[in-house]
Order: C-alpha cells, then structure tokens, then sequence
C-alpha cells in the first residue's frame, strides 16, 4: 500500500491540477493491474463493501486510545471525518507491514464472516473482527491507517474528480478520454471485474445499463446579447429537481442520477415507461415533483429522497414525472454527436409517441431577442424553475462541464438582512474558527432565528467574524456561543417553503452568507413580518 | 478570598493587587510572556523575564515602566511571594507562581514540554491550583518529536532547492519563526526573513541569544538570489504582493493545527507541518499530573471538553474565560497573539 499512501499524500498536498494529474500517471505507470483497477474503483467512488459496523470501530479505536468514548465522539465532531480521527486519535506507531493496496482490501472483505468480538480461547490467533483490525491499526503509521480506515468506512473525497482521475488514466493507457469515461460509468464494481475486461477490452455494448456521462453547464458569464444571433440559440427552464438519464433497454429500464447512481428503485413511476419506449433509447431529463400540470416544489421531492422505502403514501404525496431535455441514444445508436436541433426533434417525436403522463418535454421558451428572455427569467419563479438554460442548436452533447454550448442562467437569489445571533466553531475544514452561524430577524424588539447559514465569506472574513465571536461572547450553552446582536449579514437563498420541523416556521433553501453589511446597524435587518412576505409570494 | 481571581481586567490577586496577563490597562502587571495577547498595552507597571523585556519595549514603546527579573528569583508583594519559572512556549516565556503563607498557584499563560533547542525547557511546579490552556486538548492531537518534523521540513527545502524553486513557510513572528530559523539546517541553503521577523531577530540577536544566520528581504536584492532559498515569513504575508518576487515557490505553514486535514486542506498551501509552541494532548495532561493540583482552571481552547475529561479523571476543574487567544492559524489584526 506504500505507492497508494504515497500517490494520496501527493494528491492531498497540492491544489494544482497539472501536479495531481502527474502524480497518477506516475503511479499509474508503476502499479499492478490489480491495485490500478481499485485505485479506479476508490477514486470513483465503488470502495469495498463496508464489512465491520462503524459503531464498533469507534469503541474499539476509543478504548485502543484509552479515552471515554464520549470524548472519542466530541474529538470526531470536531475532526469532521471518522477515519481521520481514528488515525489520529491511535498511538503513533512505525509502519511495519509490506502489503499492497489489493491485498489490503482483500483484507478488509474478508472480515465480512467473522465474528465481531468475541474472542476464542486462543486470542492472537487473530479469528474476530475487532482482532485483525486492532492488529492492521498497529502494523501501520498515521497517514496508512488513515487511508485503511477510509476503505473500510468510506465517505472518501480525495481532491480528484473523475475527470481528473480519466485524464490520467487517458495518458496511461493511450485510450481516448471520452472513451474511457464511458467505459468507467455504471454498474461495475472492482470485485467482479478486472482491469483488463473495463479498461482494455472493454464494450460498452455489452453493459445494458450503462449511462453516458452527463453533459454539465456553467453558469453564463457574459451578457447573453453576446451570444450573438438570437436563431442560433434555444431557451428552456432550468427545472429544480434531480437530473437523470433514463435508458431502455434489452425491455428493461434504468434510471440513472447524475451522481451516478442507479435510482431505479426509487421511482417505481418509471417502470410504465419500459413499454412505452423503444428498446435503445437513453434520454437525459430532470425528474421532479409535479401534479395537476404544475410542478411542485423542490421540498415535496426531498420528502422522498433518503427513503429506503417508496411507501404507496408517499408515492401519493409526491409524485414525480420526467421533463426531458435531450436525446442521447436512439435505437440503440449513440447520437451525441448529432447536433441539438436533431437530438431535440428526434427527442419531440419520442415524447410524443410514447404518449406517457410519466413523460414530458421540456417545453421551449419563445423569444424573438434577448430582452425577451430577460423577462422570462425574471417569472423563473412563478415557474417553479431555478432559472433558464441557453442551448445552441448546433450544439454536440459533451461530457463533463464544458463551455461554449450550453448555459445556465439562473434567477436570482432571494435575499434577506439578518442578525448574526449564535456562533459554534466549525468542524473539519473549520475545526480552529467559530463558522457555523445562526441568524435571526426582528420580531418588535425581539430577534427571531430562522436559519443556519455556512459559506460565502471569504477567509479574512472569516477570521473577523471569528475575532468578534471571541471577543463579543454573551453567553455559552455547551458548544454554542450567543454574541452580541451587532453584525448584519444578508442572507442570499434559492427558495422559501413553510416547515413544521423548523422552530421559525420556514425552512430556506441552499441558504448562504452573500454579504456582510458592514453599512447596517443590527436594528435596521428585516423583521419576521419581511420573511412572511416573501413566504406568500414563493411558499 | 481566593488568591487568584478571574475579573474583567485579567487573573488578579486581590492581596497583592497586581493582575497576571491583564486584557485591560491595570497599574501592576505581571507578563508570562511577549505575545500580544498576553502583555497587552496600557499598564502602568511591567514585570516580565529578562528575555521578554526588549521585546515587549519593542511593541510597546520605550518609555513604558517595565522591570524584570530571572527564572526562580522571588518577588514579594504585600507577604504574596511571585516568581517566575519556564513554560517552553517561546523565549523567555514564565509560568507565574503565586504563592502564600503555604497556598501556591500557577498561571502557565502558555506552555510546551518538549525542549525545542531555543526556549528554556519547561519546568512543573507543584502547586495546589494550576490555571492552564487548553488550544490543543483533544486527543487527536499528538505531536511528533520536532526532529522528525524537521527532517522533512529540511527534505521538501532541498527538493524545492532542486526544482530551482523558493521554500515559503510560514510561522507567526516571535517563537515560531525564531525555532524554525534554528531548527533547519542551514547548510542546505540561505534563509532569508520577512521584515516583521527580523527586527525580532535582531531584538533577540542584540540580548547575546545564538540564531542562525539570516537575511531580511529588501527590494534591492536580485530576484536570483532567493533561487533555492528558504523564506520564513509570519501567515499574514500569505496571499500578498510581497510573495510574488519569489516566483517560482511553494509555500509551508508549521502550525499544530495542520495536525488535522481540514485546516491543512482549507489554507491550500502546498505543504503543512506539524510544530506547535503549544502543548499536546499528552503534553497537557502530563504537566497536570506533575503538578499535583487540587484543582485546575482551564482558559482557552477546547474547555467544555477538557475539563469534563479532567473531572472525570478525578481533578476538580473548572473553566474561566479570558481574552487569551491560543495558536491562531489564521493572520488577523494581531499576527502575534498566541
Ligand atoms: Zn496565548
Ligand atoms: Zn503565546
């Protein structure tokens, strides 16, 4: 595992894509096929199967530590990473172990049968669990436990997107990039394949599930009169839901989620659509909650989202459809290539055809120039929409986010005034500073809260913000502090919905720190009678 | 009446009426140690260690009434006996004893037990009440042997140095920047210094203290005379034009936050070591032990969760709040505050 550590340190180390992508080609070039194959499947997101319950790792590494196992909880609440802090929290020790990174995960399923703790009369005979992996902590030093803790418990971000990760794999093998992120999509994982079979030998053909990458779109940069002709360019809503790509195939259907995860399951409403289509269509869309010819909010599709179970009730209460937005696949054929205004009329024709209340098309917005368009954006709204997206019709369906083609132009946010009321220190990323933040409006001369806000300041904010916590305590209730009312931040957010779970009554959505205004005194910030406001008009 | 008492001014012993380490102007104060957040401005009188005299008439002016004296001199006050003993932290860093008609005290202000070559080591005084920080009181934090650390601080200069490229590491102006100037080796290349640095290290330097040698960073100096080089420069001068002469660079911070990923991660430097002024897990609950304390106060940092681990282990603890700032990461207003 020494390369792998040394590959991941060399990863963790630098921010700099050219240097990162250096160090995988290098490992790359000089790994075994099977530690490159989980090296793919790590830094995409398929790790092992985990095989010992974390509530267990977190007893066993608080008693190897000798400290209470409320103090291990406090100290991971504060680290943010589980793995991170049993590595840390265990005595420090010299690696003395010389297996490799597949042997380690071997290592790691072959706990799957053992039992937990209860430990045979013979007890370095390392036959339980809670034996091997006391035994793995010892053979290895910090940053190697590290990374074993993270295979066996997952949740890994390395710093390297997939693409990255393909870029250098491109360069490794001499296979096309575009290739090989199709290649690398869907169902495969690295128990049941090998690196030659996904990566050399590879059919796409004969993987009936697999989806095409997505196609991902920046936010426009320049004023859309830029663009240039207003012919050349289509408009659409850019819906609030969950992006996905639906295939049929072979009289089966999938239904995939942008973060690559099959969600087949989770809307059983699909299943309909497995006759209604041909076999060999994949069409790209965004599911979400809809009824009586109006979309619904973003929430009523959160409300199932996370659910194990798709209860009849819930199915009921939110019901979800397709907007579909492109067509990627057509009797089998892959037509990314083919322009957008084929795609889209081979699309309409589908839609149409198939005759599904499961299934609509993402209507086009008319408009004879741009000023048009401005004023559609402003209704996203009353639409239920985020905004609008720019799609020339020339256009090719790309992979990743690129630019050039597609836009998106979202409405925006809504904003309010607030009053920065409580402070707790951050965790992970935040661990040393006070950053998570309640805020509140007036309600007479009471200060209502009604939301956490986390991003958007910048460092040096930050640590102002930080210093004043420190210095402006009122009070303390365990980790919390209250500060004096001084600082006033507006508070930017996508959306406002009612909310019984909320102690405020509202719940907002993606809500963040758009601007500390420096320029307001704390009376001056908006009252609950403004948040009300705004509820009537986008609840 | 305790002997020590927390009040809005600073730790103050009513007996004596003089104030250890006071946030606020008092007549009589008591320094542990240099850094901002402990000898503050303002106060009629000063009585600090020898070797924290000129540097603190550096910051706060000549012509403030200040007086010294050495590790275990005693002072008497109104039958209250006070004397200094080493914390470690940084040069001429005293923990305070207080001590009357047989009840003794301890102020630590801050401490390390490792010895790291330039601060006088600390030493535990048996006391009966032992007030103590608690920055890195978690028991995610264990420091390595410094040694270590600087072997790889000394590895990634002369890798840089092969490369052609500047080393930038980043440590605060006054202890850290001075243990990492001593603790590299100085044979791998020329260390030169931010400005903020080097009037420290000549304020040190002129008190007969060895440092090695080094060269503060002027406009007139050739660009291609930083190739190779190692820079230390205190985390404000991060980010700024100051840092672009150096060209091509990688930048280090040593800081006993870099312990963990997130910071290390968040400040997205290129490197981050391991080196902290303050004491470590293991190095917190030591110095307790070895005081033999009845009862312990904790300032700063982690305190809810230090001290409900002290009560636990049987040491009656309790927190008190104080405006001492513990080892910041980040550069605010007052780089200095440690
Ligand atoms: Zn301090
Ligand atoms: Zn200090």
């Amino acid at each position: 595992m020494k390369n792998f550590v040394h590959l991941f340190t060399q990863l963790d180390q630098t921010t700099k894509t050219l240097k990162k992508v250096a160090a995988l080609v290098d490992y790359f070039n000089d790994t075994s096929e099977e530690d490159k194959l989980w090296t793919i499947a790590i830094l995409s997101h398929r790790k092992p199967k985990r095989t010992v319950r974390t509530a267990l790792l977190r007893e066993w590494s608080a008693a190897a530590a000798n400290v209470p196992l409320w103090l291990f909880e406090e100290s991971y609440h504060i680290v943010g990473d589980l793995a991170e802090t049993m590595a840390l929290m265990h005595p420090n020790l010299e690696s003395k172990h010389d297996k490799s990174l597949s042997e380690w995960i071997d290592f790691i399923i072959e706990l799957k049968d053992l039992e937990e703790q209860v430990s045979p009369s013979s007890s370095d005979a390392l036959q339980t669990k809670k034996e091997r992996v006391l035994w793995a902590w010892n053979q290895l030093d910090e940053t190697e436990r590290f990374v074993f803790n993270k295979l066996m418990t997952g949740g890994w971000r390395v710093g390297v997107s997939q693409k990255l990760m393909t870029r250098a794999l491109a360069k490794h093998s001499g296979i096309e990039e575009n290739t090989l992120s199709h290649r690398l999509m869907g169902n495969w994982r690295a128990e049941t394949t090998s690196y030659h079979q996904l990566i050399v030998a590879s059919d796409p053909a004969d993987k009936i599930s697999q989806p095409y990458p997505f196609y991902l779109a920046y936010a426009i940069e320049v004023d859309p009169q830029e663009l240039g002709n207003t012919d050349t360019w289509m408009a659409e809503r850019k819906w609030d839901g969950i992006r996905g790509q639906l295939i049929v195939r072979e009289n089966q259907l999938f239904v995939w989620s942008r973060g690559e995860e099959l969600v087949t399951d989770k809307f059983p409403e699909f299943e309909m659509l497995t006759k209604a289509l041909p076999n060999g269509t994949v069409i790209d869309g965004e599911i979400i909650a809809y009824e009586n010819g109006q979309p619904l909010g973003f929430n009523v599709l959160q409300s199932r989202i996370g659910r194990k179970n798709v209860s009849k009730a819930i199915l009921k209460k939110a019901p979800v459809l397709m907007i579909a937005y492109d067509l990627l696949e057509i009797n089998g054929i892959d037509i990314r290539e083919k322009p957008m205004h084929y795609r889209r009329s081979e699309l309409e024709k589908l839609v149409k055809e198939s005759a599904s209340e499961k299934l609509l098309i993402s209507e086009l917005v008319e408009f004879r120039n741009w000023e048009d368009l401005v004023k559609e954006r402003a209704n996203s709204r009353q639409h239920h929409a985020e905004g609008l997206m720019l799609k020339h019709k020339n256009g090719t369906y790309k992979v990743g986010r690129k630019k050039g083609d597609w836009w998106k132009w979202k409405v925006d946010p809504l904003t309010i005034d607030a009053v920065l009321i409580y402070a707790m220190r951050g965790h992970g990323r935040m661990a040393n500073l006070y950053t998570d933040y309640t805020f509140a409006v007036w309600k007479g001369d009471e200060l209502v809260p009604f939301t956490k806000a986390y991003s958007g300041l910048t460092d040096k904010e930050i640590n102002q913000v930080d210093a004043f916590v420190k210095r402006n305590t009122v009070d303390r209730f365990g980790p919390v502090r209250s500060v004096k009312a001084e600082l006033v931040f507006e508070i930017a957010f996508e959306g406002i919905a009612r909310s019984s779970r909320h102690k405020s009554g509202v719940a907002l959505r993606f809500p963040r720190m758009f601007r500390w205004r420096k320029d307001k005194p704390a009376n001056e910030a908006n009252t609950l009678d403004d948040l009300e406001k705004l509820l009537n008009l986008y609840g | 009446m305790s002997l020590l008492q927390f009040t809005e001014k600073g730790i103050y012993c009513e007996r004596a009426n003089v104030y250890i380490d006071p946030w606020k102007p008092v007549n009589y104060a008591i320094i542990t140690h240099a850094h901002a957040d402990h000898s503050r401005w303002g106060n009629k009188f000063y009585l600090c260690h020898h070797l924290s005299k000129p540097i603190i008439q550096h910051r706060l002016g000549g012509d403030i009434h200040i007086e010294s004296m050495e590790y275990l001199e005693k002072k008497s006050i109104n039958g209250v006996e006070f004397s200094f003993f080493p914390a470690g932290h940084i040069i001429g860093s005293a923990q305070v004893r207080v001590a009357y008609k047989g009840e003794v005290w301890v102020a630590s202000g801050d401490y390390k037990l490792e010895d790291d070559g330039f601060s006088t080591p600390f030493e535990p005084i048996k006391c009966n009440t032992f007030i103590t920080e608690c920055t890195f009181g978690l028991p995610v934090f264990k420091w390595q042997d410094q040694k270590e650390v600087f072997e790889d601080i000394n590895n990634w200069w002369r890798k840089n140095k092969e490369e052609d490229k500047v080393t930038i590491l980043t440590g605060y102006s006054l202890g850290k920047a001075q243990r990492l100037i001593q603790g590299v080796d100085p044979s791998i290349g020329k260390i030169f210094t931010h400005g903020a640095i080097e009037k420290t290290n000549e304020i040190i330097r002129n008190m007969g203290v060895g440092l090695n040698e080094t060269t503060y960073v002027t406009p007139e100096i050739n660009k291609k005379d930083f190739k190779g080089a190692l820079v230390i420069a205190p985390p404000s001068a991060l980010g700024t034009s100051w840092q672009k002469k150096f060209q091509p660079f990688e930048v280090g911070i040593a800081s006993g936050w870099m312990k963990m990923r997130g910071p290390r991660r968040r400040r997205s430097v290129d490197r981050g070591f391991v080196l902290s002024d303050h004491a470590d897990w293991d190095g917190l609950n030591t110095a307790i032990k070895a005081t033999e304390c009845e009862k312990v106060i904790v300032t700063h940092g982690y305190t809810n969760i230090f001290s409900k681990w002290l009560n636990d282990q049987g040491i009656e603890t309790q927190i008190e709040a104080t405006e001492f700032e513990g080892e910041q990461l980040e550069a605010t207003e007052k780089t200095d505050a440690e």
